[in-house]
C-alpha cells in the first residue's frame, strides 16, 4: 500500500466549496495524510525539517490547490523554495524523493475549453503546469497527470459530489497501486481513468 | 432627640476627616497625618469641638486596628507566613528585647525605679501597627522588603502584648507592694489570674478552635448567607465574626488583633476572601481614621506648654533610640540600599498599645498621674511625628543614600567598543538582547536592578550594574563608538531623557526604544525617533489572534486579520501624532482621541475585510462575472 501526502494550500479555504468537498472525500482514507499548509504556516514560516520528514514518510505527493494565476497560491511556491533543497531533493546527492510519485489536484474557475490554443487562455492546463512537472522530474519523481476540476464556480451539488467521488477513487487506486503506469502517458488528466473504468 | 450628642460628634469627626485628609494628601503628607491634624484642630486646645470623650472614642476606634489585621491576614497565605518566621521571631524578638533594654537603662539614668523603668521600656518598645500598616498600604509598600520586615516586627509585637500585659501587674508588686485588690486585673478577664500553664493551654485551645472553624465550618456558613443574596446580611455576618473573635480573644487575654489576624490567615485561601475584604475594608478605614483623629484630639498640650523642652527631648530620645536599634537590626537582617532606613523610620514611633498599657499600669499603681500623663504625651507626639519622619526619609535621606551608593557600587565597564548598547535587561530587554546575542552580535548590557543583574549573571549573561541616565555611564558604555542604543528599560521617563541627551550629543547613534503606550511613542516621535515598539502591543495582538482562531477563523484568516489590524494601527499612529502635536495639553482632547482611535479601527475592520482582500481567485466579484458570462 502506498502512503499519500496531500499538500493542501488554499488561502481562502472558507470560501471554496469545491476544495472543501474534495478534501472531505479523502480525509478519512487509510494511508492518506492531509498537510494543510495555510493552516500550519499562516506566517509563511515553514518548518523545513518537519516537512522533509513528512515527505520521507510518504510515497505519493499531491499538491492540492486552486489554480491561481495559472499556477499555485504563494505558499506552495514558498514550500517548494524551502523544502526542496539542493542535496536533499535534487543534485548529485539529493535523492530523498527518488522514485516517489508527484501529482497535482487543481480547481479552476475556467472551463476546459478556454485552456487551449484557441481559447482565451491560449495554453492547456498541462502546459501551464510545466514548472511543477519539471520540478518533480528534477527531483527524480514520476510526475503524474493532474486531477483537474474545471468551472469550479458554477458547479451544482450533483457535480460537486461526482468530482469528490472521482478524487477519492483516484487516490484509492494510487494507494493500492491499481493503475497501470503505462496509462499515464496516454491521458491528459488523471480524471479520465475513472471515466474509462466506468 | 436622644442621640443628638452622638450625631453631633459624628458630624464633627466626619467633617474634620473629610476636610483635612484630602488637604493632607494633596500636600503629600499622607492620610495619617491628615487625621492627626484634624484631631488636633477639633480637640480641646484649638477649636474645643470635642473634649474628654476623645479617649472613649479612641478605645472604640481601636477596633479599626483589629479589622486591619483581619484584612492583612486575608492577604497572607499561611505558606507566606511560614516563610517569614525568621524575620518575625528573629528580627521582631530582638527588636523588642533590645529596645526595651535600652529604654529601661535610659529610664534608670533618669532616676526611675527599676520596676517602672522596665515597664516603660516594655511599653515604649512597641511600634504603632495602625500608623505603619496604613502607611504601608497607602504607599504600596506591603510587598516591599522593608515593608515586609516592618510587618514581621509588628506581628511579633502584637504577640508580645500578651506576656507584657501579664507581666505588668507582677512588676508593679515587685517595686512598691501595692494593694492588688485595688487593681483592675479583673478587667482583662479571668484567664489572666490562672496559672501560666493553664493560660497557655487555653490560648492554644482557642487558636485551634479558631483554625478548625475557619477551615471547615466558615465556608458553609458564608455560602448559606451568600445564597440569600442579601448583601447586608453578609456584611453583618462578616462583622459578627470579627467582633466575636475579638471579644473571645479578649476574654482569654489574647490580643484581639492577633486573634482576628489568625482568622484572616485561615480564611486567606477561601473563595470568600475578596468579598470579606471589600466588606470589612470601609469599616476599617473609617475606624482607623477615627482612631487617628482621637489620638490627635487627646494630645495634652497643657503638659507640653508647661515643660516643652523636656517633652520634646524625651520624644526625640525615644525616636532616636528606636531608630538606631531598628537600623542596626535591619542591617543584621540583610536590609540594604536604603531599605534599612525606610524600615527604621517606619517603626520609630510608639504604639497605640501603649495607651492601653499605660492606663493599665496606672491602675496597677505602677505610674503616678504625672508619669502616665507625660508618657501618654510622649507616645502621642511620637506617633504624630512619625509620618513626618517618612517624608523626611523620602525627600532627604533616600536621595542622598541613592547618590552615595551609586558612586560606590556601579560596575566598571570594560572598554569593548561593542556596536550595540542595551539599557535595561528585564522582561523586555532580555528578549531583545537574546535575539542579538543569538545572532552573534556583541552587546554591552546595562541594568539598574542589582538583584536582576545578579540573577542573570548566574545564567551566563555578561551584563553590568549601572544607571544609563548618568552621562558618565553612557561614555563608559562606549556610546562614542556604538551604532545602536536600545532603550529597553522600564523607567520610561528616564529613557526619554537619555534619548534626548544622546540625540544631541551623539547624533551618529541610532536609538531604538521600548514605549509604555502610544503617548510615550509620541514623545519619541517628538525627538525624531521612530524605531519604537509599544511594550505589550504585539503580545496582546497575538492573543487576539489566538482568540480569532478559537472563534472559528482559519489560522491564515486570523493571521491576516491581526496583521491588518496592526497595519492599520501603525497608520493611525502617525495621524494621531499630528493631532497630539497640535494640542497636547488638553485632557478632553486626549480622551476624544482615544475614542477616535477605537472608532477608526473598528471602521477599518468593516471597510477592509480580509474575506474580500485575500481570496485571490475566489472573490465574489469574480464568481459573479463567471456566472454572468454563462
Amino acid at each position: 500500500m502506498k502512503k499519500i501526502l496531500i499538500l493542501f494550500a488554499h488561502p481562502a479555504f472558507q470560501k471554496s466549496r469545491i476544495n472543501k468537498t474534495l478534501l472531505e472525500a479523502i480525509k478519512n482514507l487509510e494511508g492518506v495524510t492531509i498537510n494543510n499548509l495555510y493552516e500550519k504556516y499562516p506566517d509563511f514560516f515553514i518548518d523545513v525539517p518537519a516537512e522533509q520528514k513528512l515527505l520521507s514518510q510518504h510515497d505519493v505527493i499531491v499538491w492540492h490547490h486552486p489554480f491561481y494565476w495559472y499556477s499555485a497560491p504563494a505558499l506552495i511556491k514558498e514550500w517548494m523554495d524551502l523544502v526542496l533543497q539542493h542535496g536533499y531533493a535534487y543534485g548529485t546527492h539529493g535523492r530523498a524523493l527518488e522514485g516517489k510519485w508527484a501529482m497535482q489536484c487543481i480547481s479552476s474557475g475556467g472551463s476546459k475549453a478556454v485552456y487551449s490554443a484557441e481559447g482565451k487562455n491560449h495554453y492547456t492546463v498541462n502546459e501551464f503546469l510545466a514548472p511543477f512537472n519539471q520540478s518533480a522530474t528534477l527531483c527524480r519523481m514520476n510526475y503524474l497527470p493532474p486531477f483537474v476540476v474545471h468551472g469550479s464556480h458554477l458547479l451544482g451539488a450533483a457535480e460537486l459530489k461526482k468530482h469528490a467521488e472521482d478524487y477519492r477513487a483516484v487516490i484509492e487506486l494510487l494507494r493500492d497501486s491499481k493503475i497501470n503506469p503505462d496509462l499515464f502517458n496516454s491521458i491528459e488528466y488523471i480524471n479520465e481513468i475513472i471515466e474509462q473504468n466506468a | 432627640m436622644h442621640n443628638q450628642e452622638f450625631f453631633l460628634n459624628a458630624l464633627i469627626y466626619l467633617g474634620a476627616a473629610v476636610v483635612s485628609v484630602p488637604i493632607a494628601k494633596k500636600l503629600g503628607l499622607g492620610s495619617v497625618l491628615g487625621y492627626l491634624l484634624a484631631g488636633i484642630i477639633i480637640g480641646p486646645f484649638v477649636l474645643k469641638l470635642v473634649g474628654t470623650e476623645a479617649g472613649e472614642v479612641m478605645h472604640f476606634a481601636e477596633f479599626g486596628v483589629v479589622l486591619m489585621l483581619f484584612i492583612i491576614g486575608l492577604e497572607l497565605e499561611p505558606k507566606l507566613l511560614w516563610k517569614m518566621r525568621r524575620s518575625i521571631f528573629g528580627l521582631g524578638g530582638l527588636q523588642v528585647l533590645i529596645t526595651a533594654g535600652i529604654i529601661t537603662g535610659v529610664s534608670l539614668l533618669l532616676n526611675f525605679q527599676l520596676n517602672r523603668a522596665v515597664a516603660i521600656g516594655l511599653i515604649l518598645a512597641l511600634s504603632s501597627t495602625a500608623i505603619v500598616l496604613q502607611t504601608l498600604s497607602e504607599k504600596g509598600l506591603m510587598r516591599n522588603i522593608a515593608g515586609r520586615s516592618a510587618f514581621s516586627v509588628l506581628l511579633f509585637q502584637d504577640m508580645a502584648v500578651i506576656p507584657i500585659l501579664a507581666l505588668l501587674p507582677i512588676i508593679a508588686t515587685l517595686g512598691a507592694p501595692a494593694d492588688l485588690s485595688d487593681t483592675s486585673l479583673n478587667n482583662i478577664g479571668q484567664v489572666a489570674q490562672m496559672p501560666g500553664w493553664l493560660q497557655l493551654l487555653i490560648i492554644i485551645g482557642a487558636i485551634t478552635v479558631l483554625v478548625i472553624i475557619g477551615r471547615f465550618a466558615a465556608r458553609h456558613i458564608f455560602r448559606l448567607v451568600a445564597e440569600t443574596g442579601l448583601r447586608e446580611v453578609f456584611v453583618a455576618l462578616a462583622l459578627l465574626m470579627v467582633i466575636g473573635i475579638a471579644l473571645g480573644m479578649d476574654a482569654i487575654g489574647l490580643s484581639p488583633a492577633l486573634g482576628t489576624f489568625i482568622a484572616g490567615v485561615v480564611l486567606a485561601d477561601s473563595e470568600y476572601r475578596h468579598e470579606l475584604e471589600t466588606t470589612i475594608d470601609p469599616f476599617k478605614g473609617l475606624l482607623l481614621g477615627l482612631f487617628f483623629i482621637s489620638v490627635g484630639a487627646s494630645i495634652n498640650f497643657n503638659l507640653l506648654i508647661e515643660d516643652p523642652w523636656v517633652i520634646i527631648l524625651f520624644v526625640f530620645l525615644l525616636i532616636f533610640i528606636k531608630f538606631v536599634v531598628l537600623l542596626i537590626l535591619g542591617r543584621m537582617f540583610r536590609l540594604k540600599k536604603g531599605f534599612e532606613f525606610l524600615f527604621a523610620f517606619l517603626l520609630a514611633q510608639a504604639s497605640e498599645f501603649a495607651f492601653v498599657l499605660i492606663s493599665f499600669s496606672k491602675q496597677n499603681k505602677l505610674f503616678d498621674e504625672q508619669t502616665s500623663g507625660m508618657l501618654l504625651l510622649v507616645v502621642t507626639l511620637s506617633m504624630a511625628i512619625s509620618p513626618l519622619l517618612l517624608i523626611f526619609n523620602d525627600k532627604a535621606v533616600s536621595p542622598i543614600l541613592a547618590r552615595w551608593q551609586n558612586k560606590l557600587e556601579y560596575d566598571e565597564i570594560e572598554p569593548e567598543e561593542n556596536p550595540v548598547i542595551l539599557a535595561g535587561f528585564g522582561r523586555f530587554g532580555l528578549t531583545v538582547g537574546r535575539i542579538l546575542l543569538a545572532n552573534g552580535f556583541k552587546v554591552t548590557i546595562l541594568d539598574n536592578n542589582p538583584s536582576n543583574v545578579e540573577t542573570l549573571r548566574k545564567y551566563g549573561f555578561k551584563l553590568y550594574f549601572g544607571d544609563i541616565t548618568r552621562p558618565t555611564m553612557l561614555e563608559k558604555a562606549g556610546i562614542e563608538n556604538a551604532r545602536l542604543l536600545i532603550l529597553s528599560m522600564a523607567e520610561h521617563e528616564n529613557a526619554l531623557k537619555v534619548a534626548e541627551i544622546v540625540r544631541k550629543k551623539y547624533s551618529h547613534v541610532k536609538i531604538l526604544a521600548r514605549a509604555k503606550d502610544i503617548f510615550h511613542v509620541f514623545e519619541y516621535l517628538n525627538l525624531n525617533i521612530s524605531d519604537v515598539e509599544r511594550e505589550n502591543f504585539h503580545s496582546a495582538s497575538e492573543l487576539g489572534n489566538r482568540a480569532l482562531v478559537e472563534l472559528g477563523f482559519s489560522k491564515y484568516e486570523a493571521y491576516r486579520a491581526t496583521r491588518t489590524f496592526k497595519h492599520h494601527e501603525d497608520q493611525v499612529t502617525d495621524e494621531l501624532y499630528q493631532h497630539w502635536l497640535e494640542d497636547q495639553n488638553k485632557f478632553i482632547q486626549e480622551t476624544r482621541r482615544f475614542e477616535e482611535q477605537v472608532k477608526e479601527t473598528l471602521q477599518a475592520e468593516k471597510n477592509y475585510s480580509i474575506h474580500e482582500t485575500d481570496c485571490a481567485w475566489d472573490v465574489d466579484s469574480l464568481k459573479n462575472e463567471a456566472k454572468k458570462e454563462k
